[in-house]
C-alpha cells in the first residue's frame, strides 16, 4: 500500500501486513511420489473397510435367520428348527477364558515390567527385555503344543485340589471329573501369552516417569517401593490401562492354543475347571471345512463379531493411552 | 524402629514429645563434616579429597563455575549419588559425629535427617498440597499428633502460607513456578530435617521468588542448617555465612580450592583463582 | 598432570590437604580448603608446579543390600518351607505339588515381612516383600520362556532323522511300518512356509513402507485417520484376518485354497506392524538430515530415496526380519486359505499347500506317536526359524559406530521399543503429531 507523499499527513498510515501465501509446487515425479504414498496410505484404509465389510455380508443370513438369538442361545442348527445357531457358550467361553488370563497375567505382567525398568540392573537389561520381547514372539501353536504336553497334566493335579478345598467359590466347583481341557487350562496358557504385551507397553510406560519426582522421593525418605508407588504408579495409571486392555483384546481372540487345549461345547457353564468348553475364536476355527455343525454364515457372523469386538477394545485402549499423563510423554 | 544416629542432648519441645518418637528430635539443627570425599562416575574421577565442615545453623554456600563438581558433593551429603548407576565414592561424612556411609546405615534413614531441594522444583502432582507436606511424614512412618499445625508452620517456614491456605485442597502441580519451590521447601522441612540441601533451587525462577526464597533461607537456618549450591555469586553473598569455593581444572577432577565466611572468600581470597571467580573474571 | 585415576593404595606423599582433626570444633575463621592438586589455575602467571601424587581411596558403591538381609531372606524361606510341611502333610491332608509350591510361597512373602520388619522396620519390610514378588515374577516369566524353547528342542531332537526330515513328506506314511519316521518328513511343509512368507513379505513391505512414509514424511491430510486405521488394523485377530481372505477371495471363486490366498492373509497381519516399525524407525531419522537435503534443492522423492531411507536401513532390515518373525508361527490364517495338505506342492497359487505350523496343527491331536514326533520336529523347525530371525534383527538395530540411535537422549536404546513395537498392537503415540 503505497503512502501518497504530496497530501499533507495528519497521521501516520497504520498498514496491517498481510503475509504472503506460499504454495509448494511439486514436480512432477514428486507428485507420482506423493500420490502413491498416498494411494497406500488409502489402501490401508480400504482394507480395514474392506475386512468389516466382507464379514458383514456374509454372516449377515446367519444373522437373519438368527436374530439376536445369536448372543442369547446357544447350540448348533437342528434340521427343521427355525431358530439360528446360538453361541452363547462360545461367548460366556470367551470371557471366562480372558477373564482367568487376566487374572493370572496382568499383575505377572506388571510386576515384570516393574522389575524390568525398576529394579533391572542396567547391564543386563537389554538382554532381559529382548527374552521377554522373544515370548512375544513364539508362536500361539508353540503354547499350544507346550500347554497340551506339559502344562496341562500338571494343571490338572491343582485343578483337583483346588476343586476338592476351595469349592466353596462358585466357579471351583465341578460336577465330574475328567478335570483336563478345561476353560482354567486355556486360560492359564492365555495368561502367559499376554505376559509379553502387557509387559512392553508398562515397562515403556513405567520409564517415562519423571526423573525429578522420583527424586524428590527418594530424597524425603522413601524406599524404592514408596517412591514406585507414589510417583510411577500414579503417572503410568493410563498407561497401564490401556496396555491390560490390550491384553484383553489379545486374550478375547486367541484361537490356535485354545483351540488345542478346548475340546468345543455347546453347554454355558461357569465350571472352569471341568472338562469342556469352547471359545468364539475356537468355534471359527475348528468348525471350519467338512465335519462342522457350523455353517458358513454363522462362521463368518462369529468372525464379523470378534472384528468389532477387538476393533472397539484396541481403539479405546489407544485413547486411554494417548490422553493419559503417561501415554503423552509430557513432562510436567 | 531402631534409630542409628543417636539423638542430641539437646532439650525435648515438651509439647511434641512424642511426635517424632524414635527419630531424633525435631528443630535441633546438624553440622556435617566431610572427610576427604571423592567421587567416580563410571570410573571417572570427578571430585577429589573434599574436606569441608558445614557449621550447624549457619547457611554455606558451594560456588564455583558449572561442571565441578558442586552438586555431586552436594548429592554425597544425603546418599543421592549412589542412586545414579556406575557411581561410586570415596571418604567421609559424618552428621553430628556419625558417618552416613558407615555400616550398617541406611540411606533412607540419612535422608529423613538431610534433606534436599532440587533445581527444578518437583511437587508429586498427582497430591494436593496438603498432602505434598505431608508426604515425608508418610515415606518414614512418622506421625504428628496434628497434622494441620504441621501443614500450617511448614508452609509458613516455606514462605507459602498465606497464598494457600485457602486452598490446600488443590493438587501440587497447579502452582506457579515459584510457589511450586516454596512447596518443596516447606515438604523438606516438615520431616524436621538436621540440615537442608539446596541444589541451585532459585535458577528456574523468576527475581522475585527468587528473593523470596532467599528470605525464607534465611528466616530458616536457626532450626535447620543449610547447604546451598549456586553459581549466582550475588546470591550466596546475600545468604550464606560461609563459602566453599569448588574449580574443576582443565582434565581434573573438581576440587575445593578455598572455603572460609562469606567475607574473607569475597572479600580477601587467599587464593588468586578464587579472586578471579569472585571477581567475574571466569565462570 | 596427573592421571586422574590412580590406582589404589599408591602410597605417595600426600598434599597438604589432610590437616584437619575429624573433631567439629575447628575454628571456622582460620579453615582454608586444601589448595588443591598440582597445575596452574586460570589466570595465574607463576609456573606450574612440579606433580605431586596423592593418595587415592578405593572407591566403594554403598549397597543397600548386605549380609544381613540376605541371611533373612534365607531364614524366611527355609522357615516358610518346614511350616508349609507340617501343616500339608502332618496336620492336614492337603496334597499335591502346585499347590505345595504355591502354599509355600506365600508362607515365604508373609515371613519376610515379619521378619524384616522385627529386624529393621517395617517401611523396608514392604520394600523387600516387593522386591520379592516383582523379581520373582519376573524370574518366572523368563524361566517359562527358556523353559518352552528348550522343551521344544528336547523333545523333537531325539526323534529327527536329518536325512528325511527336509527330503520328504507326509504321504508315505503307514501306521504299522516300524521304519514309520524316516520315511516320512516336513518338506511340504517347509516350501509352504518359505513360499508363502516370501510372497507375503513381497507384497507387504513394499505397500508397509509407502504407508509408514506416508505417514511420517508426505503426511497428508488423511494421516490422522490412516494412523488410527493402522492402529486398529494391528489388532485384527489373526483367524478375522484369514476368514476375510477366504471369505472375499475364496468363496467367490476368485482364488482357489493355495499358497497365495494364505501370503493375502498374513499380509493382512503383517502390514501394519511393519508399518508402525517402519514409522518409529522413520521418526528417529533426524531432520537436520532432511532439511539439509532440501536445502540443496531436492525434490521429495529423492529425500526419501537418498537420505532418509538409507539412514534408516538398519531399521527397515530389522522391521523386515521382526516381520517375518510374526508371520512365520501364525496357523489361523492359514487354515481357511492355504488349507494344509501331506504332499508337496511347488506351486503356491494352486491347489492346497502345506505349512510348518499346519503339520503341528493337524498332527498334535493324531493317536499315532510318529505323527506327534513329526509335529514336534516341526514345532522344533519353526522355533529355530523364529529365533534366528529374532537374534538377526537384534543384530542389524544394533546403531553401528554411532549412538545416534538412542531416543530421548536417554539410554533406552531403539531396538527394545522396536520388538515391542511389531507384537504389540499399540505403540506409545509421540506427542509430536501433525
Amino acid at each position: 500500500m503505497a503512502i501518497d507523499l504530496d497530501t499533507p499527513r495528519a497521521e501516520p498510515q497504520h498498514v496491517t501486513p498481510t503475509p504472503i501465501v506460499v504454495t509448494r509446487d511439486y514436480s512432477t515425479p514428486d507428485r507420482i511420489f506423493r500420490g502413491g504414498v498416498q494411494v497406500s496410505g488409502a489402501g490401508v484404509f480400504v482394507l480395514l473397510v474392506a475386512i468389516g465389510s466382507f464379514l458383514a455380508w456374509y454372516g449377515w443370513p446367519a444373522f437373519k435367520t438368527a436374530g439376536w438369538g445369536f448372543f442369547t442361545h446357544s447350540g448348533p442348527v437342528t434340521p427343521g428348527s427355525s431358530s439360528g445357531f446360538g453361541v452363547l457358550a462360545s461367548l460366556t467361553g470367551t470371557v471366562e477364558v480372558a477373564f482367568v488370563a487376566m487374572l493370572v497375567g496382568a499383575p505377572v505382567a506388571i510386576c515384570t515390567a516393574l522389575f524390568l525398568s525398576e529394579y533391572a540392573p542396567l547391564k543386563t537389561r537389554s538382554s532381559l527385555i529382548a527374552m521377554i520381547d522373544l515370548a512375544a514372539a513364539i508362536p500361539s501353536i508353540i503354547f499350544g503344543l507346550w500347554a497340551f504336553f506339559e502344562l496341562q497334566p500338571n494343571v490338572v493335579g491343582f485343578s483337583t485340589w483346588l476343586s476338592r478345598h476351595a469349592s466353596f467359590i462358585p466357579f471351583f466347583k465341578v460336577s465330574s471329573p475328567p478335570l483336563n481341557a478345561s476353560i482354567f487350562i486355556a486360560g492359564l496358557v492365555v495368561g502367559i501369552m499376554i505376559v509379553p504385551i502387557v509387559a512392553s507397553i508398562c515397562r515403556e510406560v513405567f520409564s517415562l516417569a519423571p526423573a525429578g519426582e522420583r527424586e524428590a522421593a527418594l530424597a524425603l525418605g522413601a524406599s524404592r517401593w514408596q517412591m514406585i508407588r507414589t510417583v510411577v504408579m500414579p503417572f503410568a495409571r493410563g498407561g497401564m490401562i490401556g496396555a491390560v486392555m490390550l491384553g484383553l483384546g489379545r486374550a478375547l481372540e486367541e484361537t490356535i492354543a485354545v483351540s488345542i487345549i478346548l475340546g468345543g461345547s455347546y453347554k454355558v457353564t461357569t465350571e472352569i475347571l471341568q472338562h469342556g468348553g469352547s471359545t468364539i475364536s475356537q468355534l471359527i476355527a475348528t468348525n471350519f471345512g467338512s465335519g462342522g455343525q457350523l455353517g458358513l454364515h454363522d462362521l463368518l457372523l462369529c468372525g464379523f463379531v470378534l472384528f468389532i469386538l477387538t476393533l472397539i477394545i484396541n481403539l479405546a485402549a489407544s485413547a486411554i493411552v494417548n490422553r493419559s499423563r503417561s501415554g503423552a510423554g509430557i513432562d510436567l | 524402629m531402631t534409630t542409628t544416629l543417636p539423638p542430641s542432648s539437646a532439650p525435648v519441645d515438651p509439647d511434641r514429645p512424642a511426635a517424632f518418637a524414635g527419630t531424633h528430635v525435631l528443630g535441633e539443627p546438624g553440622q556435617i563434616d566431610a572427610d576427604g570425599v571423592c567421587a567416580w562416575f563410571g570410573g571417572r574421577l570427578v571430585l577429589e579429597s573434599v574436606d569441608l565442615v558445614m557449621e550447624k545453623s549457619k547457611v554455606t554456600a558451594l560456588i564455583g563455575p558449572s561442571g565441578c563438581g558442586k552438586s555431586t558433593f552436594l548429592r554425597i551429603l544425603n546418599r543421592m549419588h549412589e542412586v545414579v548407576p556406575g557411581a561410586q565414592l570415596a571418604g567421609s561424612v559424618k552428621l553430628d559425629g556419625i558417618d552416613i556411609y558407615g555400616p550398617g546405615q541406611r540411606a533412607m534413614e540419612t535422608r529423613r535427617h538431610i534433606g534436599m531441594v532440587f533445581q527444578k522444583p518437583n511437587p508429586f502432582p498427582a497430591m494436593t498440597i496438603a498432602e505434598n507436606v505431608l508426604a515425608g511424614l508418610r515415606f518414614s512412618r512418622i506421625s504428628a499428633p496434628d497434622k494441620n499445625d504441621l501443614i500450617e508452620e511448614s508452609l509458613t517456614k516455606g514462605g507459602l502460607w498465606n497464598e494457600v491456605k485457602d486452598r490446600l485442597g488443590e493438587l501440587g502441580g497447579a502452582l506457579s513456578g515459584g510457589q511450586q519451590q516454596r512447596l518443596c521447601i516447606a515438604r523438606s522441612l516438615a520431616v524436621k530435617p538436621r540440615v537442608l540441601l539446596m541444589d541451585e533451587p532459585c535458577s528456574a525462577l523468576d527475581p522475585t521468588s527468587t528473593l523470596r526464597i532467599e528470605q525464607t533461607i534465611k528466616e530458616i537456618a536457626d532450626e535447620v542448617t543449610v547447604v546451598i549450591v549456586t553459581h549466582n555469586m550475588q546470591q550466596a553473598q546475600r545468604v550464606s555465612d560461609y563459602c566453599a569455593f569448588f574449580l574443576a581444572e582443565e582434565n581434573q577432577p573438581g576440587r575445593v580450592i578455598e572455603s572460609g565466611r562469606t567475607g574473607m572468600i569475597f572479600g580477601e581470597p587467599t587464593d588468586q583463582r578464587t579472586f578471579d571467580y569472585v571477581n567475574g573474571q571466569f565462570g | 598432570m596427573t592421571t586422574q585415576t590412580a590406582p589404589q593404595g599408591v602410597l605417595v606423599t600426600t598434599t597438604s590437604a589432610s590437616t584437619q582433626t575429624p573433631s567439629s570444633t575447628r575454628p571456622p575463621d582460620t579453615e582454608r580448603g586444601p589448595a588443591g592438586g598440582s597445575g596452574s589455575g586460570p589466570g595465574s602467571d607463576e609456573p606450574p608446579t612440579p606433580p605431586r601424587p596423592r593418595r587415592l581411596p578405593s572407591p566403594i558403591r554403598p549397597s543397600s543390600f548386605g549380609a544381613e538381609d540376605v541371611f533373612l531372606l534365607v531364614a524366611s524361606a527355609v522357615s516358610a518351607l518346614c511350616l508349609v510341611w507340617i501343616v500339608f502333610y502332618q496336620l492336614t491332608s492337603l496334597s499335591g505339588g502346585l499347590g505345595f509350591l504355591v502354599a509355600w510361597y506365600l508362607t515365604f512373602l508373609a515371613l519376610t515381612w515379619l521378619g524384616t520388619a522385627q529386624v529393621i522396620e517395617r517401611q523396608v519390610a514392604t520394600d523387600r516383600v516387593v522386591g520379592v514378588v516383582v523379581v520373582s515374577a519376573a524370574l518366572l516369566v523368563i524361566g517359562l520362556v527358556l523353559f518352552i524353547v528348550v522343551w521344544v528342542a528336547y523333545k523333537a531332537l531325539p526323534s529327527i532323522h536329518w536325512g528325511s526330515l527336509f527330503t520328504k513328506d507326509q504321504k508315505n506314511f503307514q501306521v504299522a511300518d516300524p521304519n514309520a519316521l524316516r520315511q516320512v518328513g516336513i518338506l511340504h511343509a517347509i516350501i509352504g512356509t518359505v513360499e508363502q512368507v516370501l510372497i507375503a513379505v513381497a507384497i507387504g513391505v513394499p505397500f508397509a513402507v509407502a504407508t509408514a512414509i506416508y505417514l511420517n514424511e508426505v503426511k497428508g491430510f488423511g494421516s490422522r485417520t490412516v494412523r488410527t486405521v493402522v492402529t486398529a488394523m494391528s489388532g485384527t485377530p489373526s483367524v478375522v484376518a484369514g476368514i476375510f481372505i477366504y471369505s472375499m477371495l475364496i468363496l467367490t471363486h476368485v482364488l482357489s485354497y493355495s499358497g497365495f490366498a494364505a501370503s493375502l492373509a498374513l499380509v493382512v497381519i503383517l502390514l501394519p506392524s511393519v508399518t508402525r516399525v517402519v514409522e518409529e524407525v522413520l521418526r528417529v531419522v533426524p531432520s537436520g538430515l532432511r532439511e539439509a537435503s532440501q536445502a540443496l534443492g531436492a525434490p521429495e522423492w529423492r529425500t526419501v530415496w537418498s537420505v532418509v531411507l538409507p539412514t534408516a536401513r538398519s531399521g527397515v532390515v530389522t522391521a523386515v526380519l521382526l516381520g517375518v518373525a510374526r508371520i512365520v508361527g501364525e496357523t489361523a490364517p492359514l487354515l481357511f486359505t492355504a488349507f494344509g495338505s501331506q504332499v508337496i506342492n511347488w506351486n503356491a497359487f494352486s491347489h492346497d499347500q502345506g505349512a510348518l505350523p499346519l503339520v503341528i496343527w493337524s498332527d498334535v491331536r493324531q493317536a499315532q506317536p510318529v505323527l506327534i514326533a513329526l509335529a514336534f520336529q516341526a514345532a522344533f523347525v519353526l522355533m529355530s526359524l523364529v529365533l534366528i530371525l529374532f537374534v538377526l534383527a537384534r543384530i542389524f538395530s544394533r546403531p553401528r559406530g554411532r549412538k545416534g540411535g538412542t531416543r530421548r537422549g536417554d539410554s533406552r536404546p531403539v531396538e527394545d521399543d522396536l520388538m515391542a513395537r511389531m507384537f504389540v498392537p499399540v505403540p506409545i503415540e509421540e506427542s509430536t503429531d501433525t
